[in-house]
């Protein structure tokens, strides 16, 4: 389920690029700069009174989002000024060797690939891309991928399974591109089939949503041994606007439709569909973006090391098994909780194969 | 809307064609297979009857009956969550949007599933995504082929991420099937769209579709939004994928029974 790709957030976008609920920000803002502008007609002292409106600015912004409504955080995870995973790439991976090929189609811009290296670990870069300027962002489609860019996704990393290459996958889209020729190349089968080997692929996965998470548009690069939340972003079946749209009858109701959603990193904690939640930085990411990528860092580089130090027997068995309770949320009055043969069967497997994650040197063998 | 008793059956002894405007006499279409004679609509079936249809006569044996859906978000729209299953349930008298069961086509015993487009558009939950889970952990067990009957709206709104969450659930299922060589048919009928779409409806080994069935993934008025143009004849009909190399056969409802053993026999199982 997909909302038509906008520039939504800048229309929730007041004066200095403070968001509809930061109003009190910019009034505080406005004492300060008519401080200082006094100061320079009339020479008297207000260090003083700008200190102190500074730090009640701090207690402000700390007040508002200690407490940010889920249609707030929307907002925030759809800031123009948020960072993307390419400020990401930059920030926190060095030696980026992009590569584009799909194999079949063509380029999806809105989708990045690569090999890259985080710290002391090689990794194969995924990442939707929702560009940075108006140019780079029509160009990319806002990050709405099209079949091409998950068919690009899984192609690589096949290619970082084959050599034992652990997968980082940075999700930041409104969803899948809703267009003719999404459909016509089978937009449903490429998400599908990333579903499915990503959940059997042999190498470490982790997944972070930095911005929107966008229905199966996000989940199509999002299966894997960690996924996680930033703080601010939120991971939704459908957008607010869309489900207000279909359930309320009127896009009006988004407010409502965000909070009925629960799209929260909290609440997706809370529900077991997500493993952590990477903290920002006071105010959003965009008000720090080194601060933020230092978290994505230390959180990605502690997941990596603990996910290497797992046989690749015990790492698939163990994400089957997580996948297999996503979202069990129903009565079972025979409460026969069948046990998974499959799973059990899938690891012997990989036990006769005796391979360890260190090992890996051949591509996924089907007995 | 036709008014649609338990069984699938308009009410009344005549209906008007949804495709071609036709009066039909409704004892002739039911035993056409709700297929209109003078068009070949394809009427769209309740699970029940899909399963009359489908399977060896009283051979389907039902299994995972007692799961049945929670409210876990406490979702409330214009009404509940709750009231919305509550009055689904009693008007369809079904618990939920899929049944699954064990049963034989022309003397083969597979696993089937068949969803219930008549209960909340058959969109997936927890419920739905846990039931076609356990149909394809059955199939593996028994080294049964799978065959899944699909419509669906996408995944269900009310139940939130852990309705999309379903996607991922039985995409994985379906890896350790395929892992165990196991066959997976997919009947796509209409409509197989959205999180279904891009699920486990995509995944078979086989992929036939009943004539004009609407399959895609993203809705068409959003894309009609997006590129601000009409749609193309046709787009997103069982034709369309075909076409574009997504579906393997279209296959007349009064052909499946025949077509779904005849693929059996040739993965040998």
């Amino acid at each position: 389920m997909n909302s038509k790709p906008n520039i939504a957030a800048s229309t929730s976008m007041g004066v200095g690029g403070l968001l509809e609920f930061e109003k009190p920000l910019a009034r505080i803002q406005n004492d300060i700069d008519e401080m200082q502008r006094e100061q320079g007609e009339t020479d008297r002292d207000v260090a003083t009174d700008v200190r102190q409106q500074k730090t009640r600015y701090k207690a402000t912004l700390k007040r508002l989002y200690a407490s940010l409504t889920p249609w707030e955080t929307v907002l925030v995870a759809r800031h123009p000024k948020r960072p993307l995973s390419t400020d990401y790439l930059r920030m926190i991976f060095r030696d980026f060797a992009e590569l584009h090929g799909d194999r079949l189609f063509g380029d999806d811009p809105a989708m990045i690939t690569g090999f890259a290296r985080l710290r002391g670990h090689k990794v194969m870069f995924i990442g939707h891309n929702k560009g940075k300027d108006v140019k780079e962002r029509i160009k990319c489609n806002f990050g709405c991928a099209h079949p091409e860019g998950y068919r690009k996704a899984l192609q690589k990393m096949k290619l970082a399974e084959k050599y034992g290459v652990p997968v980082v996958c940075l999700i930041d889209t409104q969803g899948a591109y809703p267009g003719v020729g999404a459909e016509e190349r089978g937009i449903g089968y490429a998400i599908a089939t990333n579903l499915m080997e990503m959940s059997r692929l042999r190498t470490p996965v982790v997944c972070v949503v930095i911005g929107e998470g966008g229905s199966g548009g996000a989940l199509g690069i999002a299966v894997g041994d960690r996924v996680a939340m930033f703080q601010n972003s939120f991971y939704s079946v459908i957008s607010p606007e869309g489900c207000a749209a279909i359930l309320w009858k009127s896009a009006e109701q988004r407010k409502h439709a965000a909070e009925a959603l629960r799209l929260t990193a909290s609440d997706l904690l809370k529900f077991n569909i997500i493993s952590e939640i990477v903290p920002e930085p006071l105010g959003g990411a965009h008000r720090d973006p080194e601060a933020a990528a230092a978290n994505l860092e230390k959180f990605l580089n502690t997941s990596l090391n603990s996910l290497k130090r797992m046989t690749l027997t015990n790492l698939i068995r163990r994400r089957q098994e997580k996948i297999r309770h996503f979202g069990n949320f129903f009565d079972d009055p025979a409460s026969v909780k069948q046990p998974a043969k499959a799973t059990a069967r899938a690891a012997s497997r990989a036990s006769r194969l005796g391979r360890t994650l260190t090992r890996t040197r051949t591509r996924n063998v089907t007995a | 809307m036709t008014k649609v008793d338990k069984s699938g059956v308009p009410a009344g002894l005549w209906s008007r064609c949804e495709g071609c405007g036709h009066m039909l006499y409704e004892k002739e279409v039911a035993d056409a297979h709700f297929v209109c004679p003078e068009c070949d609509h394809h009427r769209r079936l309740d699970a029940r009857a899909r399963v009359r249809q489908l399977a060896d006569p009283d051979s389907f044996e039902e299994f995972a009956t007692d799961l049945t859906p929670t409210d876990p978000l406490h979702f409330k729209d214009r009404i509940t969550y709750k009231d919305r299953l509550k009055r689904e349930q009693s008007r369809t008298g079904e618990v939920e949007a899929v049944i699954v069961g064990r049963a034989f086509i022309r003397g083969r015993a597979v696993i089937l599933g068949v969803m219930n487009p008549s209960f909340i558009m058959a969109s997936m939950g927890a419920v739905v995504g846990e039931k076609i889970t356990r149909s394809i952990e059955r199939a593996i067990e028994e080294n049964l082929p799978l065959v899944l009957v699909t419509a669906s709206g996408g995944a269900r709104m009310q139940e939130g991420m852990i309705s999309l969450m379903q996607m991922a659930k039985t995409s994985a299922a379906l890896a350790r099937l395929d892992d165990s060589g196991g066959l997976y048919i997919v009947v796509a009928t209409d409509p197989t769209t959205a999180g279904v779409a891009a699920s486990f409806a995509s995944l078979g080994d086989v992929i036939i579709a009943e004539p004009h069935a609407m399959i895609g993934f993203a809705g068409p008025r959003v894309i009609a939004n997006t590129i601000n143009a009409e749609l193309p004849d046709e787009f997103q009909t069982a034709e369309f994928m075909l076409e574009h190399g997504f579906v393997d056969r279209i296959v007349h409802r009064s052909d499946l029974r025949r077509e779904v053993a005849r693929i059996i026999d040739y993965c040998g199982k």
